[in-house]
Protein backbone atom coordinates (compact mmCIF):
# COMPACT_ATOMS: atom_id res chain seq x y z
CA UNK A 1 0.00 0.00 0.00
CA UNK A 2 1.38 3.49 -1.15
CA UNK A 3 1.60 5.91 1.76
CA UNK A 4 -0.79 8.30 0.40
CA UNK A 5 -3.78 5.85 -0.15
CA UNK A 6 -2.58 4.56 3.82
CA UNK A 7 -2.80 7.71 4.99
CA UNK A 8 -6.80 8.11 3.14
CA UNK A 9 -7.55 5.24 4.62
CA UNK A 10 -6.43 6.01 8.26
CA UNK A 11 -7.86 9.01 8.27
CA UNK A 12 -11.40 7.65 6.82
CA UNK A 13 -11.33 4.70 9.68
CA UNK A 14 -10.77 7.17 12.09
CA UNK A 15 -13.15 10.00 11.10
CA UNK A 16 -15.57 6.79 11.38
CA UNK A 17 -14.47 6.11 14.95
CA UNK A 18 -14.38 9.65 16.06
CA UNK A 19 -17.91 10.24 15.17
CA UNK A 20 -18.92 7.07 17.25
CA UNK A 21 -16.92 8.25 20.17
CA UNK A 22 -18.14 11.28 20.56
CA UNK A 23 -21.48 10.15 20.33
CA UNK A 24 -21.55 7.16 22.89
CA UNK A 25 -19.03 8.71 25.54
CA UNK A 26 -16.17 6.24 23.91
CA UNK A 27 -12.82 7.69 23.45
CA UNK A 28 -12.74 5.40 20.24
CA UNK A 29 -9.46 3.92 20.54
CA UNK A 30 -11.67 0.68 20.52
CA UNK A 31 -12.59 0.83 17.01
CA UNK A 32 -9.59 2.23 15.72
CA UNK A 33 -7.10 -0.25 17.57
CA UNK A 34 -9.36 -3.16 15.76
CA UNK A 35 -9.60 -1.35 12.70
CA UNK A 36 -6.16 -0.32 11.79
CA UNK A 37 -4.89 -4.22 12.58
CA UNK A 38 -7.53 -5.91 10.83
CA UNK A 39 -7.92 -3.83 7.96
CA UNK A 40 -4.52 -2.05 7.15
CA UNK A 41 -2.63 -4.60 9.13
CA UNK A 42 -0.51 -1.96 11.50
CA UNK A 43 1.08 -3.46 14.57
CA UNK A 44 -0.55 -3.34 17.34
CA UNK A 45 1.47 -1.57 19.29
CA UNK A 46 1.62 0.96 16.77
CA UNK A 47 -2.15 1.06 16.63
CA UNK A 48 -2.16 1.28 20.39
CA UNK A 49 -0.01 4.34 20.05
CA UNK A 50 -1.86 5.99 17.20
CA UNK A 51 -4.89 5.14 18.99
CA UNK A 52 -4.05 6.85 22.75
CA UNK A 53 -3.10 10.17 21.05
CA UNK A 54 -6.62 9.64 19.36
CA UNK A 55 -8.50 9.20 21.94
CA UNK A 56 -6.69 12.30 23.59
CA UNK A 57 -8.00 14.40 20.69
CA UNK A 58 -11.35 12.99 20.72
CA UNK A 59 -12.19 13.63 24.42
CA UNK A 60 -10.60 17.00 23.96
CA UNK A 61 -12.30 18.08 20.86
CA UNK A 62 -15.57 17.07 22.41
CA UNK A 63 -15.10 18.12 25.60
CA UNK A 64 -14.64 22.00 24.32
CA UNK A 65 -18.39 21.91 23.13
CA UNK A 66 -19.82 19.82 26.20
CA UNK A 67 -17.99 22.02 28.52
CA UNK A 68 -19.79 25.43 26.76
CA UNK A 69 -22.95 23.47 26.82
CA UNK A 70 -22.68 23.20 30.57
CA UNK A 71 -23.15 19.09 29.72
CA UNK A 72 -19.61 18.05 31.66
CA UNK A 73 -19.63 18.58 35.61
CA UNK A 74 -15.99 19.72 36.06
CA UNK A 75 -16.69 18.76 40.20
CA UNK A 76 -17.21 15.30 38.90
CA UNK A 77 -14.65 14.76 36.41
CA UNK A 78 -12.17 16.01 38.96
CA UNK A 79 -12.94 14.41 41.86
CA UNK A 80 -13.07 11.02 39.66
CA UNK A 81 -9.71 11.38 37.56
CA UNK A 82 -8.07 11.05 40.57
CA UNK A 83 -9.52 7.31 40.95
CA UNK A 84 -8.47 6.94 36.45
CA UNK A 85 -4.94 8.28 36.54
CA UNK A 86 -3.72 6.40 39.93
CA UNK A 87 -5.85 3.67 37.84
CA UNK A 88 -4.02 3.94 34.36
CA UNK A 89 -0.62 4.27 36.69
CA UNK A 90 -1.39 0.92 38.40
CA UNK A 91 -2.75 -0.53 34.73
CA UNK A 92 0.70 0.72 33.30
CA UNK A 93 2.38 -1.13 35.68
CA UNK A 94 0.39 -4.44 35.66
CA UNK A 95 0.78 -4.08 31.76
CA UNK A 96 4.24 -6.00 31.72
CA UNK A 97 2.91 -8.34 33.65
CA UNK A 98 -0.14 -10.08 32.08
CA UNK A 99 -0.28 -11.36 28.63
CA UNK A 100 -2.52 -8.84 26.10
CA UNK A 101 -4.69 -12.39 25.14
CA UNK A 102 -5.92 -12.52 28.77
CA UNK A 103 -6.45 -9.00 28.99
CA UNK A 104 -8.39 -9.02 25.94
CA UNK A 105 -10.57 -11.57 27.99
CA UNK A 106 -11.30 -9.75 31.04
CA UNK A 107 -11.99 -6.64 28.51
CA UNK A 108 -14.00 -8.60 26.55
CA UNK A 109 -15.93 -9.62 29.74
CA UNK A 110 -15.91 -6.25 31.34
CA UNK A 111 -17.76 -4.49 28.30
CA UNK A 112 -20.22 -7.45 27.93
CA UNK A 113 -21.44 -7.39 31.51
CA UNK A 114 -22.27 -3.41 30.98
CA UNK A 115 -23.81 -3.61 27.99
CA UNK A 116 -26.16 -5.87 29.24
CA UNK A 117 -26.57 -3.95 32.39
CA UNK A 118 -27.51 -1.13 30.51
CA UNK A 119 -29.88 -2.53 28.05
CA UNK A 120 -31.60 -3.75 32.12
CA UNK A 121 -31.77 -0.31 32.57
CA UNK A 122 -33.45 1.01 29.49
CA UNK A 123 -36.70 2.05 30.92
CA UNK A 124 -35.09 4.22 33.19
CA UNK A 125 -33.54 6.21 31.02
CA UNK A 126 -35.45 9.60 31.34
CA UNK A 127 -32.81 12.11 33.64
CA UNK A 128 -34.66 12.02 37.09
CA UNK A 129 -35.14 14.53 39.66
CA UNK A 130 -32.01 15.06 42.01
CA UNK A 131 -32.39 12.78 44.96
CA UNK A 132 -30.84 13.24 48.20
CA UNK A 133 -27.17 12.71 47.39
CA UNK A 134 -25.19 10.32 49.41
CA UNK A 135 -22.93 11.90 52.16
CA UNK A 136 -19.63 12.27 50.58
CA UNK A 137 -21.37 13.84 46.93
CA UNK A 138 -22.85 16.45 49.23
CA UNK A 139 -19.64 17.43 51.09
CA UNK A 140 -18.03 17.62 46.90
CA UNK A 141 -20.55 19.25 45.63
CA UNK A 142 -21.22 16.68 43.25
CA UNK A 143 -24.64 17.84 42.00
CA UNK A 144 -25.31 20.21 38.98
CA UNK A 145 -28.00 21.18 36.34
CA UNK A 146 -28.22 21.25 32.55
CA UNK A 147 -30.66 22.16 29.98
CA UNK A 148 -31.86 18.62 28.07
CA UNK A 149 -32.58 19.99 24.71
CA UNK A 150 -35.20 16.78 23.90
CA UNK A 151 -36.58 16.75 27.32
CA UNK A 152 -37.28 20.64 26.87
CA UNK A 153 -36.54 21.02 30.84
CA UNK A 154 -33.72 21.54 33.17
CA UNK A 155 -32.66 18.69 34.96
CA UNK A 156 -31.00 19.23 38.19
CA UNK A 157 -28.83 16.02 39.53
CA UNK A 158 -27.10 14.89 42.44
CA UNK A 159 -24.30 12.01 42.54
CA UNK A 160 -25.21 8.70 44.79
CA UNK A 161 -22.83 6.32 45.45
CA UNK A 162 -19.45 8.66 45.20
CA UNK A 163 -17.60 5.40 46.60
CA UNK A 164 -18.77 3.14 44.23
CA UNK A 165 -18.26 4.99 41.55
CA UNK A 166 -14.68 5.91 42.85
CA UNK A 167 -13.94 2.44 42.65
CA UNK A 168 -15.42 1.74 39.42
CA UNK A 169 -13.58 4.89 37.75
CA UNK A 170 -10.22 2.82 39.32
CA UNK A 171 -10.90 -0.08 37.53
CA UNK A 172 -11.77 2.35 34.26
CA UNK A 173 -8.02 3.48 34.55
CA UNK A 174 -6.72 0.40 35.59
CA UNK A 175 -8.08 -0.91 31.91
CA UNK A 176 -6.82 2.11 30.34
CA UNK A 177 -3.13 1.78 31.60
CA UNK A 178 -3.03 -1.89 30.20
CA UNK A 179 -5.01 -1.22 26.86
CA UNK A 180 -4.30 1.84 25.99
CA UNK A 181 -7.78 3.33 25.44
CA UNK A 182 -9.98 6.11 27.21
CA UNK A 183 -11.92 3.03 28.71
CA UNK A 184 -14.97 5.38 28.39
CA UNK A 185 -16.93 2.08 27.98
CA UNK A 186 -16.57 1.73 31.71
CA UNK A 187 -16.73 5.19 32.73
CA UNK A 188 -20.27 6.14 31.44
CA UNK A 189 -22.14 3.42 33.45
CA UNK A 190 -19.74 4.20 36.74
CA UNK A 191 -21.58 7.58 36.55
CA UNK A 192 -24.93 6.71 34.93
CA UNK A 193 -25.48 3.24 36.70
CA UNK A 194 -23.49 3.62 39.61
CA UNK A 195 -23.90 7.61 41.04
CA UNK A 196 -27.04 7.66 39.31
CA UNK A 197 -26.07 11.04 36.63
CA UNK A 198 -28.30 11.58 33.78
CA UNK A 199 -26.74 9.75 30.89
CA UNK A 200 -26.41 13.17 29.51
CA UNK A 201 -23.91 14.16 31.85
CA UNK A 202 -22.54 10.95 32.22
CA UNK A 203 -20.86 10.98 28.80
CA UNK A 204 -20.33 14.97 28.47
CA UNK A 205 -18.26 14.12 31.97
CA UNK A 206 -16.34 10.75 30.60
CA UNK A 207 -15.04 12.66 27.65
CA UNK A 208 -13.70 15.12 29.58
CA UNK A 209 -12.15 12.95 31.61
CA UNK A 210 -10.55 10.42 29.06
CA UNK A 211 -8.06 13.03 27.92
CA UNK A 212 -6.41 13.08 31.13
CA UNK A 213 -6.52 9.26 31.67
CA UNK A 214 -4.88 8.89 28.45
CA UNK A 215 -2.45 11.68 28.79
CA UNK A 216 -1.02 9.52 31.92
CA UNK A 217 -0.48 6.92 29.55
CA UNK A 218 0.38 8.31 26.70
CA UNK A 219 4.12 9.51 27.99
CA UNK A 220 5.28 5.77 28.25
CA UNK A 221 4.15 5.21 24.83
CA UNK A 222 5.72 8.23 23.38
CA UNK A 223 8.69 7.48 24.99
CA UNK A 224 9.06 3.43 24.03
CA UNK A 225 8.68 5.10 20.30
CA UNK A 226 5.33 3.35 19.76
CA UNK A 227 3.82 6.88 18.43
CA UNK A 228 4.61 6.76 14.57
CA UNK A 229 3.75 9.92 12.96
CA UNK A 230 2.64 8.27 9.42
CA UNK A 231 0.27 5.96 11.79
CA UNK A 232 -0.53 9.23 14.46
CA UNK A 233 -1.18 12.28 12.47
CA UNK A 234 -4.47 10.59 10.10
CA UNK A 235 -5.87 9.06 12.91
CA UNK A 236 -5.77 11.71 14.94
CA UNK A 237 -6.57 14.40 12.72
CA UNK A 238 -9.51 11.99 11.71
CA UNK A 239 -10.90 11.39 15.03
CA UNK A 240 -11.06 15.03 15.42
CA UNK A 241 -13.00 15.76 12.74
CA UNK A 242 -15.31 12.63 13.24
CA UNK A 243 -15.71 13.93 17.01
CA UNK A 244 -16.53 17.23 16.36
CA UNK A 245 -19.33 15.97 13.83
CA UNK A 246 -20.48 13.83 16.69
CA UNK A 247 -20.31 16.32 19.22
CA UNK A 248 -22.62 18.30 17.26
CA UNK A 249 -25.38 15.77 17.32
CA UNK A 250 -25.49 14.86 20.67
CA UNK A 251 -27.91 17.10 22.40
CA UNK A 252 -30.09 16.40 19.52
CA UNK A 253 -30.41 12.66 20.30
CA UNK A 254 -33.09 11.12 22.43
CA UNK A 255 -31.53 9.63 25.79
CA UNK A 256 -32.92 6.09 24.33
CA UNK A 257 -31.19 6.30 20.85
CA UNK A 258 -28.19 7.36 22.64
CA UNK A 259 -28.85 3.90 25.30
CA UNK A 260 -29.65 1.34 22.26
CA UNK A 261 -26.72 2.49 20.20
CA UNK A 262 -24.59 2.08 23.45
CA UNK A 263 -25.52 -1.61 23.59
CA UNK A 264 -24.99 -2.67 20.50
CA UNK A 265 -21.67 -1.30 19.96
CA UNK A 266 -20.73 -2.30 23.35
CA UNK A 267 -22.08 -6.37 22.50
CA UNK A 268 -20.23 -5.80 19.04
CA UNK A 269 -16.67 -5.02 20.46
CA UNK A 270 -17.12 -7.17 23.50
CA UNK A 271 -17.32 -10.09 20.74
CA UNK A 272 -14.47 -8.77 19.16
CA UNK A 273 -11.73 -8.60 21.82
CA UNK A 274 -12.94 -11.93 23.20
CA UNK A 275 -12.68 -13.69 19.55
CA UNK A 276 -9.16 -12.31 19.69
CA UNK A 277 -7.76 -12.98 23.18
CA UNK A 278 -9.25 -16.93 22.74
CA UNK A 279 -7.38 -17.32 19.09
CA UNK A 280 -4.70 -15.90 20.45
CA UNK B 1 -18.75 26.66 47.75
CA UNK B 2 -17.84 28.58 44.40
CA UNK B 3 -21.10 30.66 42.91
CA UNK B 4 -22.21 29.62 39.70
CA UNK B 5 -20.92 32.53 37.60
CA UNK B 6 -17.19 31.91 38.34
CA UNK B 7 -18.05 28.27 37.50
CA UNK B 8 -19.44 29.23 34.46
CA UNK B 9 -16.35 31.70 33.51
CA UNK B 10 -14.34 28.70 34.24
CA UNK B 11 -15.77 26.73 32.13
CA UNK B 12 -15.75 29.45 28.98
CA UNK B 13 -11.97 29.50 29.34
CA UNK B 14 -11.69 25.93 29.80
CA UNK B 15 -13.47 25.42 26.34
CA UNK B 16 -10.77 27.91 24.69
CA UNK B 17 -8.01 26.36 26.09
CA UNK B 18 -9.03 22.78 25.15
CA UNK B 19 -9.92 24.10 21.60
CA UNK B 20 -7.03 25.88 21.14
CA UNK B 21 -4.66 22.92 21.96
CA UNK B 22 -6.63 20.83 19.66
CA UNK B 23 -6.16 23.39 16.86
CA UNK B 24 -2.83 23.86 17.40
CA UNK B 25 -1.76 20.43 17.09
CA UNK B 26 -4.38 19.59 14.27
CA UNK B 27 -2.47 22.77 11.96
CA UNK B 28 0.42 21.40 13.21
CA UNK B 29 -0.34 17.88 12.06
CA UNK B 30 -1.35 19.02 8.85
CA UNK B 31 1.19 21.34 8.02
CA UNK B 32 3.81 18.26 8.69
CA UNK B 33 1.74 16.05 6.65
CA UNK B 34 1.56 18.31 3.85
CA UNK B 35 5.60 19.44 4.01
CA UNK B 36 6.97 15.22 3.98
CA UNK B 37 4.75 15.02 1.39
CA UNK B 38 5.55 17.89 -0.91
CA UNK B 39 9.32 17.13 0.38
CA UNK B 40 9.46 13.86 -1.22
CA UNK B 41 6.16 12.73 -3.46
CA UNK B 42 7.53 9.66 -5.15
CA UNK B 43 8.04 7.98 -1.89
CA UNK B 44 4.64 8.56 -0.95
CA UNK B 45 2.83 7.00 -3.92
CA UNK B 46 4.98 3.76 -4.28
CA UNK B 47 3.13 1.19 -3.89
CA UNK B 48 4.81 -0.31 -1.19
CA UNK B 49 6.22 2.97 0.64
CA UNK B 50 4.05 2.34 3.71
CA UNK B 51 5.79 -1.21 4.92
CA UNK B 52 9.31 1.00 4.11
CA UNK B 53 7.74 3.97 6.17
CA UNK B 54 6.86 1.80 9.11
CA UNK B 55 9.70 -0.57 9.61
CA UNK B 56 11.92 2.13 9.65
CA UNK B 57 12.90 3.58 13.20
CA UNK B 58 11.24 6.71 13.99
CA UNK B 59 13.71 9.56 15.13
CA UNK B 60 11.62 12.09 16.74
CA UNK B 61 11.13 9.84 20.16
CA UNK B 62 13.31 12.81 21.69
CA UNK B 63 12.90 16.47 22.64
CA UNK B 64 16.54 16.83 20.74
CA UNK B 65 15.33 14.88 17.24
CA UNK B 66 12.38 16.71 17.32
CA UNK B 67 14.13 20.27 17.34
CA UNK B 68 16.86 18.96 14.70
CA UNK B 69 14.13 17.71 12.72
CA UNK B 70 11.80 20.87 13.01
CA UNK B 71 15.55 22.70 11.93
CA UNK B 72 15.85 20.99 8.75
CA UNK B 73 11.99 21.50 8.47
CA UNK B 74 11.33 17.81 8.42
CA UNK B 75 7.57 17.15 8.14
CA UNK B 76 7.53 14.06 10.34
CA UNK B 77 9.06 16.50 13.18
CA UNK B 78 6.94 19.00 13.17
CA UNK B 79 3.62 16.19 13.04
CA UNK B 80 5.47 14.73 16.39
CA UNK B 81 5.45 18.57 17.55
CA UNK B 82 1.88 18.90 16.98
CA UNK B 83 1.12 15.04 18.98
CA UNK B 84 3.07 16.27 22.15
CA UNK B 85 0.40 19.37 21.90
CA UNK B 86 -2.08 17.32 21.88
CA UNK B 87 -0.83 14.99 24.85
CA UNK B 88 0.00 18.47 26.71
CA UNK B 89 -3.44 19.54 26.27
CA UNK B 90 -4.79 17.70 29.18
CA UNK B 91 -2.03 18.35 31.26
CA UNK B 92 -2.95 22.17 30.61
CA UNK B 93 -6.37 21.91 31.30
CA UNK B 94 -5.64 20.11 35.00
CA UNK B 95 -2.94 22.90 35.64
CA UNK B 96 -5.70 25.77 34.72
CA UNK B 97 -8.13 23.91 36.87
CA UNK B 98 -5.78 24.21 39.85
CA UNK B 99 -5.51 27.62 39.53
CA UNK B 100 -8.98 27.95 39.25
CA UNK B 101 -10.30 26.31 42.33
CA UNK B 102 -7.30 28.18 44.15
CA UNK B 103 -8.73 31.67 42.91
CA UNK B 104 -12.14 30.36 44.34
CA UNK B 105 -10.50 28.97 47.66
CA UNK B 106 -12.33 25.55 47.33
CA UNK B 107 -9.75 23.94 49.31
CA UNK B 108 -10.83 20.15 49.09
CA UNK B 109 -10.41 20.72 45.12
CA UNK B 110 -7.35 22.03 45.45
CA UNK B 111 -5.80 18.72 46.79
CA UNK B 112 -8.27 16.97 44.64
CA UNK B 113 -6.86 18.57 41.58
CA UNK B 114 -3.22 18.48 42.64
CA UNK B 115 -3.27 15.08 43.35
CA UNK B 116 -4.16 14.42 39.93
CA UNK B 117 -1.18 16.92 38.00
CA UNK B 118 1.00 15.18 40.32
CA UNK B 119 -0.11 11.52 39.11
CA UNK B 120 0.43 13.10 35.47
CA UNK B 121 3.94 14.22 36.04
CA UNK B 122 4.74 10.90 37.89
CA UNK B 123 3.65 9.25 35.06
CA UNK B 124 5.43 11.01 32.54
CA UNK B 125 8.85 10.71 34.28
CA UNK B 126 7.86 6.87 34.82
CA UNK B 127 7.62 6.78 31.15
CA UNK B 128 10.82 8.07 30.53
CA UNK B 129 12.00 5.58 32.70
CA UNK B 130 10.83 2.55 31.04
Amino acid sequence: MSPLLFTVAAFGIAAIAGLVGALLGLGGGIIVVPSLTLLLHVDIRLAIGASIVSVIATSSGAAAAYVRDHLANLRVAMFLEVATTLGALTGAFVAGMISTSMLEIVFGVALATSAVAMLRKRQASRPHAAGRGSSIATKLGLEGSYFDASERAQIDYRAQNAGAGFGLMYVAGVLSGLLGIGSGALKVPAMDLAMGLPIKVSTATSNFMIGVTAAASAGVYFARGDIHPLIAAPVASGVLVGAFVGSRFLSRASNRLIRVAFVVVLLWISAEMLARGIRA
Amino acid sequence: MSSTKDTERIESLLSVLLRSGVTISFVLILLGTVASFIHDPTSWISPRGIDVLLSRQASNQTLGGILAGLQAVRGSAIVTLGLLVLIATPVLRVAFSLASFAVMRDRVYVVLTAIVLSLLILSFALGRAL
